[in-house]
């Protein structure tokens, strides 16, 4: 068996104070854990009521996305083409795809309404004609919309990584149509909150809110092309609402998720503006807000908390919020930092120097204990599930890309679930590793 | 007999590939196995591939590949994050195994490993994996390259007693994690049957490294053919190929280990049996070693013949001349059309032709950890008392 004594501990984790902004980790061999809660592009793509995906891969790539399928009982939505090493060879790749399209089709009882034909990294080499494929595939399959969707996890680390693309695609089969009094909230993989300020007052204001999460079928998910304007509160999904607002000319605008109550008032601004509204008085929501930080600081009683990036897109704003509230924040589990960020870090080295930055693929995460919670008698409440994961904790808060959670209200739920999370313990292995939380996976 | 491959599916699943076998099969050595690879492989991995994942630590990583790595054949950041690596972690050996974009650039891994040994002392391996092949390939070639780089020279014992055994082939791919590969140490030794090691669960490296002592190997996966030939060429130690599934089965597999050590010739309970040659029978689809140890178990326990589909290179040594060798889920759904009953992993009932039985058998390498908890403990007794609740 292997010997892990021999492992240093040295050189992997960091307090703020030292750490270097936004990549305060030497990149190298990567380990990844085993929470798995993510959504990856299958489940993004499943959003799209009444679509089928075919995958275009080799045997290793489609392994991981085939399960995933399945895992969601979405098997019959989902095919597969296997790429050999001949067709790299034999220059093929078009008929293959096309071939293998065709094949699939026919051993349906119904055709789908859209087909997402997702492609891979060896496509994106060997320059397949993909606009010749979907070409022919329109001109046979006019009944079916048709969309280029991409795994190519060689471009994670490129201006365009897979998932941004993926929210990109998503919407790419909208179709022009009539504008009406509607909104549409992009690239959220669960609804916002109801209660939440912003859905309230669209509402409230006489607009319609469309979010994909909430589409039952496929002409519902065509309601987003007729909304006067377009928001994204995921940082992922911005380039599909930039491309949208270009190819359809719907108004875009990025209200994003964060933590700051001062980018939360702007945000509202920037909102009522583009809707030509009065800027509505929120400091009822706003007090609601801080009195449940209130409530659950002093309910947590000094418990250590943990946050992870996958929690939320803005780890370190969270952890100066609660900081700012009394919470006691001992660690942050991420890998790197959006640039938005930079304040809060900036802020934490002045106020919270002492906050333990550490990573999540570092390969010696993989091999020193998981025991951060035992260091507080297992008392340590972990936003997220890789936090939950490395610190050994069964205390934690299950959400992830912020949970829904949005605005001033978002704040107030998610003080209320860090309280209920500090009370009970979670079975945290069969949770995590559910791939797709939320998406009926599991 | 080839392997026919169809490239097109609806709704059938896809097995493990060949570098997932590789780090399946190196797991629990010591090592630190690297799939060179963007991103997905790791994952797919550990989600799908290995159930130890969780609680048993072990150095399998992914080199995270980009773009402009692939464009500029930047190997030399490969090999600096694998000596950093080394120098961090202290693995007994590092192997690094190739994915579909490393095959496309046509990557020098066997290169790259002799750079890295030179720099950092440590015995590194290069796999010519592809992830255009299925897991029994890389657990293969893995398996053999560690027994021929490590295993020593032993000298030969005089045997007294039962023969001692290796069991070879042995990954959760084939066996998962819900008891078989202890509950077929405990069948062979209350039999008096040693276990020197296990390639590759629940052995030490010491024990590994012993495994030049046994008297017969035991192939118990296709994936441990190549590796008992090699001990046959290093050794002299015969092989036989078969899991011991049900009580009939058993005794005259058990009866070939003997056999074996006598004669010093390879055997094949397993092998055989009856083929049917017209009228319905069953099929039994999966890895070739399973699936021909499954026909000769229900053969037994029932009087009745049965075919095999194996979608997978390995053939173990164990098919017959009419057994199948295809993929795709046409040609299987023709196949299971002409059967009465069909044996598989669950994901095979999605294009199960109407009025045809179907036997659950979740295969951890096909339909990966769904159905993980119904997958009976296969060896023995414990084979029995599973068939009796298929209620054929």
């Amino acid at each position: 068996m292997i010997d892990l004594h021999q492992i240093s501990e040295e050189d992997v984790s960091i307090p703020v104070s030292q750490a270097s902004f936004p990549a305060p980790f030497r990149s190298g061999l990567e380990y990844a854990a085993p929470a798995r809660g993510s959504w990856n592009i299958v489940h993004i793509g499943m959003l799209i009521p009444e679509s089928h995906q075919i995958f275009v891969c080799a045997q290793s790539c489609l392994r991981g996305v085939v399960l995933t399928a399945a895992e969601m009982g979405a098997s019959d939505r989902f095919s597969t083409i296997a790429i050999q090493d001949n067709n790299l060879l034999d220059g093929d790749m078009e008929q293959l795809i096309l071939d293998g399209v065709d094949e699939i089709f026919s051993g349906m009882e119904k055709l789908p309404r859209a087909l997402l034909l997702y492609t891979s990294c060896i496509h994106h080499f060997i320059g397949c004609d993909l606009e010749y494929v979907f070409k022919k595939l329109r001109q046979k399959y006019p009944q079916v919309d048709f969309t280029d969707c991409y795994m190519t996890p060689i471009l994670r680390k490129s201006w365009m990584p897979p998932i941004a693309k993926m929210y990109m695609q998503l919407y790419s089969l909208l179709k022009p149509a009539q504008t009406d009094r509607r909104v549409a909230i992009l690239g959220n993989n669960e609804v916002l909150a109801p209660s939440g300020e912003m859905v309230t007052f669209l509402k409230n204001a006489g607009y319609a809110v469309e979010e994909i999460a909430a589409c039952k079928t496929y002409d519902e998910y065509q309601r987003h092309a007729s909304a006067c304007l377009v928001i994204t509160t995921n940082p992922a999904a911005v380039p599909g609402g930039k491309e949208l607002e270009k190819r359809l000319g719907i108004p875009h605008l990025h209200l994003p998720l964060c933590y700051d109550f001062a980018e939360m008032e702007q945000n509202f601004q920037k909102l009522c503006e583009a809707l030509a509204l009065p800027v509505p008085d929120l400091s009822e929501q706003k007090a609601a807000a801080e009195e449940a930080l209130r409530r659950t600081a002093d309910a947590l009683n000094g418990m250590p908390v943990s946050i992870d990036y996958t929690a939320t897109p803005r780890p370190l704003e969270l952890a100066k919020l609660l900081t700012e509230y009394g919470f006691r924040v001992v660690s942050v589990y991420a890998d790197s930092f959006s640039e938005p960020e930079r304040a809060a870090f900036v802020w934490l080295r002045e106020h919270c120097p002492e906050l333990m930055l550490h990573p999540t693929v570092h390969a010696k995460m993989g091999m020193l204990s998981r025991n951060e919670a035992d260091k507080t008698d297992g008392k340590l409440l972990a936003i997220g599930q890789k936090a939950a994961y490395f610190t050994g904790t069964g205390y934690f808060v299950n959400i992830l890309d912020g949970g829904g959670f949005y605005g001033f209200d978002g704040i107030r739920l998610l003080a209320e679930e860090m309280e209920n999370a500090s009370k009970t313990e979670k079975d945290v292995p069969s949770l995590i590793q559910v791939k797709g939380w939320g998406c009926n996976c599991g | 007999m080839q392997l026919r491959m169809k490239q097109s599916n609806r709704i059938l699943s896809t097995y493990t590939a060949d570098v997932s076998g590789v780090c399946s099969a190196l797991y629990e050595m010591g090592g630190m196995t690297v799939m060179h690879d963007a991103s997905g492989c790791n994952s797919t991995y550990n989600t799908h591939d290995e159930p130890r994942w969780y609680n048993m630590p072990s150095m399998v990583y992914i080199s995270g590949l980009t773009e402009t790595e692939a464009i500029l054949g930047d190997d030399e950041k490969l090999a600096r994050d694998l000596v950093d690596g080394i120098n961090g972690l202290h693995p007994r050996f590092c192997a690094v195994a190739g994915t579909p974009i490393p095959t496309m650039m046509g990557i020098d891994l066997s290169g790259i490993a002799r750079l890295v040994e030179r720099r950092t002392g440590t015995p590194c391996f290069g796999f010519k994996t592809t992830g255009m092949q299925s897991y029994v390939v890389g657990a293969s070639m893995a398996l053999e390259a560690v027994a021929r780089r490590f295993c020593p020279e032993t000298p030969k014992k005089v045997r007294s007693g039962k023969p001692s055994v290796n069991l070879l082939g042995v990954t959760p791919l084939d066996f998962s994690v819900t008891g078989t590969v202890e509950a077929l140490r405990s069948l062979l030794t209350e039999n008096g049957y040693p276990v020197c090691s296990c390639w590759a669960m629940g052995s030490s490296w010491e024990e590994l490294m012993q495994a030049g002592n046994a008297d017969v190997n035991l192939v118990v996966s296709s994936a441990g053919l190549t590796l008992a030939k090699f001990f046959r060429e290093k050794y002299g130690t015969p092989y036989v190929v078969g899991i011991p599934m049900g009580e009939a089965l058993t005794g005259e597999y058990l009866a070939e280990i003997d056999n074996a050590a006598e004669t010093g010739e390879n055997r094949y309970p397993v092998k055989g049996g009856k083929i049917p040659t017209n009228g319905k029978a069953a099929l039994i689809i999966g890895e070739a070693v399973w699936a021909a140890s499954m026909r000769r178990a229900y053969e037994l326990s029932t009087g009745k013949p049965a075919k095999i589909l194996c979608p997978l290179e390995l053939d173990g040594e164990t098919l017959a001349p009419e057994d199948l060798r295809i993929t795709g889920e046409r040609e299987i759904g023709a196949e299971m059309a002409k059967s009465d009953l069909v044996i598989a992993d669950p994901i095979y009932e999605y294009v199960l032709p109407k009025g045809i039985s179907f036997v659950r058998f979740p295969h951890e390498g096909y339909s990966g950890r769904i159905w993980r908890k119904e997958i009976p403990v296969f060896v023995g007794k414990d084979w029995d008392t599973w068939w009796e609740t298929t209620n054929f």
